[in-house]
């Protein structure tokens, strides 16, 4: 326990000693050096005119903007149904995908540890590190603008973030279960089947919801790529300066996605 | 306890009987009810989806260059934008994260039902909602057209969206507290500055350590994206070599990001297993 006397020589109680203060005072400096350096940067890159004329700018669009174009509503129900689909068949498809990967990757169900988990390991670390909007970018320039586009880069995206999640899973389970089915005299199939995917059935079931949520925010703006769905029509109207209409797409995604994360949390509570 | 009971019931019915697996979901109707509607929607969902086959089928040579692209990628014709863009996008993520953390830290605390009041608790996960349910890159084209082209524009978003993210995080942190720690500060005569600084931050900063290199993680990776609209970094580059077909810088980018994320998965790793 750190301690200093102090001048008439009473012991009183400090949180760190001198040392541990002082590396602790140098770590900052040199974080507050890396930020202001950064911001140094940022603020050069920036016509400071404009943000200073961003107030009125701000306020004339947001008085272009209201009242929404409520009638342009029926324009979009097509649109949000494709936007519904996008996501939930790229969940749908990237579960189908992640299920093998997942088995590849997880330390106790890879056939080798030295091959093949690797090779596992980095489509995960592939697919989750490049967002959904430059895997729809690539997408619409392999296989042409529409819903199916944005589909597959729904897919590919989530691939890597379910199969994490359900390697995790994976790892995580009961080792004695699939002991107990082993020692039956079952095949490595049988083993997977009954020792190893009950265990993990409620946990897929969380990630699948979980990650279909996160999938319809994506796909609101996979649009603006060409990639198909709501943000074709968010695009759209951004280009011709229709304000009023991309105030009702933006209130539409708004309530698509508050909608969409109260469905998720309701299966979630009844999964868990 | 019923359950030994049940357990004897079944066991007597099952005598003799082959085994089979328990399904997943106990209610039958429900079971089958959402095998149906599941089905129903995914023939309806795929027959609304028209794909143009033979136009999937022309890019498939030019997904598989794509795929051959990442075995040659191409670092140098464009190394100057390459550079330009990583760089601008790693400031823009560092400035982001610090200015989100400094800002989620009150909206967390005002967020925790244990130590806001009720009015302070209902704004701050007004705030946190609002963050989180506006994706990053509306937010970008809005405040692009506000704040002009450039990487403010960009670092504004995405500090805005490390509010929603931290502070929903750390708020549920802060209310699975140890009561009793930050009862035991407060029996000392503690004001509320010292009750927060020793009863409750010690408790939760490992996590909201994790948490801040996490974000970063994800602002580097959402960083990518941003230049699409405007708001800066490598995303405009990696667009612009996309719109002209070259796909062996566009691979060289993907790489660099891929990796950077890697390292900073690895960096976190360590940092946590520090904290913890």
């Amino acid at each position: 326990m750190p301690q200093v006397l102090t001048g008439d020589g009473t012991k009183i109680w400090m949180l760190r000693d001198r040392k541990a203060q002082f590396t602790r005072w140098a770590a900052w400096m040199v974080g507050a050096i890396i930020f202001l350096w950064c911001w140094k940067q940022i603020s050069d890159a920036t016509t400071w005119f404009f943000v200073w004329d961003a107030p009125r700018i701000a306020g004339d669009i947001g008085g272009r903007a209201m009242p929404p174009r409520w009638e342009y509503i029926d324009k979009l129900w097509k649109p949000l149904w494709d936007t519904l689909n996008i996501a939930t068949l790229g969940t749908f498809f990237a579960l189908i995908m992640a299920v093998p990967v997942a088995f590849l990757a997880a330390k106790n169900t890879t056939p080798s540890a030295l091959f093949i988990r690797p090779v596992a390991l980095f489509i995960i670390v592939a697919s989750r590190s490049i967002n959904s909007l430059i895997w729809a970018l690539l997408l619409v320039a392999i296989l042409g603008p529409g819903i199916f586009a944005g589909m597959v880069a729904i897919a590919i995206r989530s691939v890597g973030f379910c199969a994490k999640l359900l390697y995790e899973a994976i790892e995580e389970i009961d080792l004695k279960q699939v002991e107990a089915i082993t020692a039956t005299g079952a095949s490595r199939w049988q083993v997977m089947a009954y020792g190893i995917v009950p265990q993990i059935l409620p946990a897929f079931a969380g990630i699948a919801v979980f990650r279909w949520d996160i999938n319809i925010r994506e796909s609101t703006v996979l649009g603006l790529v060409g990639a198909g769905g709501i943000g074709l029509q968010l695009k759209g109207s951004l280009d011709t300066l229709a304000w009023p209409q991309v105030s009702l797409i933006i209130l539409v995604i708004f309530g698509t996605v508050i909608v969409s994360e109260w469905v998720s949390a309701r299966v979630r509570g009844a999964i868990i | 306890m019923s359950a030994p009971v049940e357990e004897r019931i079944l066991l007597d019915d099952l005598v003799g009987k082959g085994w089979r697996k328990p399904p997943f979901i106990k209610r039958g109707w429900l079971r089958w009810g959402l095998i149906l509607g599941g089905l129903v929607y995914l023939v309806v969902a795929l027959a609304s989806m028209d794909v143009n086959w033979t136009r999937v089928y022309e890019g498939l040579d030019r997904g598989w260059q794509f795929v051959l692209a990442f075995t040659n990628p191409d670092f140098t014709s464009r190394a100057a934008d390459i550079k330009e863009g990583m760089i601008e996008s790693i400031i823009m993520s560092i400035a982001a994260t610090v200015v989100g953390i400094a800002l989620s830290i009150p909206v967390a605390l005002g967020a925790a039902r244990n130590i806001a009041p009720l009015p302070v608790y209902l704004v701050c996960r007004g705030i946190v909602a609002m963050s989180r349910a506006l994706n990053e890159i509306i937010v970008a084209i809005l405040l692009v057209a506000i704040f002009g082209f450039g990487p403010l524009a960009g670092f504004i978003t995405l500090s805005f969206a490390s509010i929603g993210f931290l502070a929903k995080l750390l708020a549920e942190d802060i209310e699975d507290l140890d009561r009793s720690q930050a009862e035991a500060v407060k029996a000392t005569g503690a004001s509320w500055m010292q009750w927060i600084n020793y009863g409750v931050q010690p408790q939760v900063m490992p996590r909201l350590i994790g948490l801040s290199i996490y974000r970063l993680d994800i602002n580097f990776r959402e960083s990518a994206i941003l230049g699409l609209v405007g708001a800066g970094g490598i995303g405009a580059t990696l667009n612009t070599a996309f719109d002209r077909y070259e796909f062996d810088t566009a691979a060289a980018i993907l790489l660099l990001i891929i990796v950077i994320v890697m390292a900073l998965e690895y960096i976190s790793g360590i940092v946590r297993g520090w904290v913890q």
